[in-house]
């Protein structure tokens, strides 16, 4: 399959965040500002491209001869987790002007559904090396769209008044909704 | 004496019963792991289009939770804290294997119509939030007790959300058609739009009942 048309797919038509619901919890609580979603997002685009760079060959090369598919759930949770704290640990003795902005985010990132999805899409639509690591990275960046757009209308909010039941998570769900609603429009573009 | 010691003993299990009951409705109504905290939101967006999958996506995360808050609330003591994340991920992971291996083998229609969302379980915020907040620090039973009405409150969720968008995008409940031939389905209900819009409204009418709100929008 053609490698834009799987990059333009993850970043429009099949957004990871508002067509399939990955990574909810953080699109929640961590879209309060343009700064920490910028932060959040470049960590994700990071830990998800290089994950299902590991993935791949850990599934195709290891578990697929050895006939054992069934343990890819607690192979690819590991390597997200390990990874994270690899991440974490350089970051921390390389990088501290890194830290700073990305450190919050890096432990937050283990149970993003999102990174563990993006492995298990992989497998599911059978795509070759070079299609996971796009797909991945694509799905990175549609993320990142979708929390940054987020962030910039929840910060609109504070001057707006909103049903005392409906602030927070309430208003953040109908204004996805809408937000679905507007990519919806790119649907029929290209397919995956 | 006899009778005494039976009383003692009546007594103290009513205390008990009591005490996790407690816990159970605890967590299922006041700290409703959809409507308070707010965890567990991609699986009840993609799987509540039909009620089937929203009834086996609620059986298996309660069990993938008893399960690893039980084994994780057992092995609280020996766990580092620094790994502490990486025992837990392989814990829930080895309990949604059972899951996935379970479907697959008895229901293949509807593990293959939830699709990844399956194995997704094992990145459910709400399991992780349950090992982390109350097991890594109660005793089995409790933590047992604990999971069991965080599961009975994400089902609960689950099955209100499904209902409304299997009924108004389908026109039927279980498969079976309610709303006679004549009715339109609301497609938007069960595409993704529809899935943000029924939960967004979903938590704005329970924390309208339990009267707590978000300080800030």
């Amino acid at each position: 399959m053609n490698l834009f048309v799987i990059f333009f797919a993850t970043l429009f038509t099949h957004n990871i965040a508002l067509t399939y619901f990955l990574g909810m919890c953080p699109f929640i609580s961590v879209s309060r500002s343009i700064k920490t979603a910028l932060g959040m997002g470049l960590a994700v685009v990071f830990v998800m491209t290089v994950t299902a760079a590991i993935n791949w060959p850990i599934y195709y090369k290891i578990l697929v001869p050895l006939e054992v598919e069934f343990l890819y759930y607690v192979l690819f949770i590991i390597t997200i987790a390990a990874l994270v704290q690899f991440v974490e640990m350089v970051t921390e003795r390389f990088l501290p002007v890194l830290q700073v902005t990305l450190g919050v985010f890096l432990p937050l990132i283990t149970v993003n559904c999102a990174i563990l999805g993006v492995s298990l899409f992989m497998v599911l639509r059978k795509y070759s090396y070079l299609e996971s690591v796009v797909f991945a990275f694509g799905s990175g960046v549609g993320w990142t769209i979708a929390i940054i757009a987020m962030s910039g209308i929840r910060s609109k909010l504070l001057f707006a008044d909103i049903p005392e039941a409906l602030k927070g998570p309430g208003i953040t769900m109908i204004i996805a909704s809408i937000m679905a609603l507007a990519f919806m429009g790119f649907a029929g573009m290209v397919g995956i | 004496m006899n009778s005494r010691k039976s009383k003692r003993k009546k007594l103290a299990l009513r205390f008990v019963l009591k005490r996790y009951s407690r816990i159970f409705l605890n967590t299922l109504w006041n700290d409703n792991p959809i409507c308070r905290m707010v965890l567990g939101i991609c699986s009840t967006l993609a799987v509540t289009n039909r009620l089937a999958n929203a009834v086996a996506m609620g059986l298996g995360v309660t069990f993938a939770m008893a399960v690893s808050s039980v084994s994780i609330s057992l092995i609280r003591n020996l766990v580092p804290r620094r790994v502490r994340m990486i025992v837990y991920m392989i814990v829930i992971s080895t309990a949604v294997i059972l899951v996935d291996r379970y479907l697959k083998a008895y229901f293949p229609e509807i593990s293959e119509a939830m699709g990844p969302y399956v194995g997704l379980i094992i990145t459910n915020c709400i399991i992780m939030g349950r090992a982390e907040s109350y097991a890594s620090v109660n005793k089995p039973m409790a933590s047992f007790i604990d999971a069991l009405g965080a599961g009975a409150g994400y089902t609960f969720a689950l099955l209100v959300i499904a209902t409304v968008r299997e009924l108004l995008g389908f026109g039927s409940i279980f498969n079976i058609k309610v709303l006679g031939p004549d009715w339109t389905s609301w497609v938007i209900m069960i595409m993704a739009p529809g899935a943000f819009l029924v939960l967004g409204v979903f938590i704005w009418v329970i924390r309208s009942i339990q009267k707590s709100y978000d300080a800030t929008p």
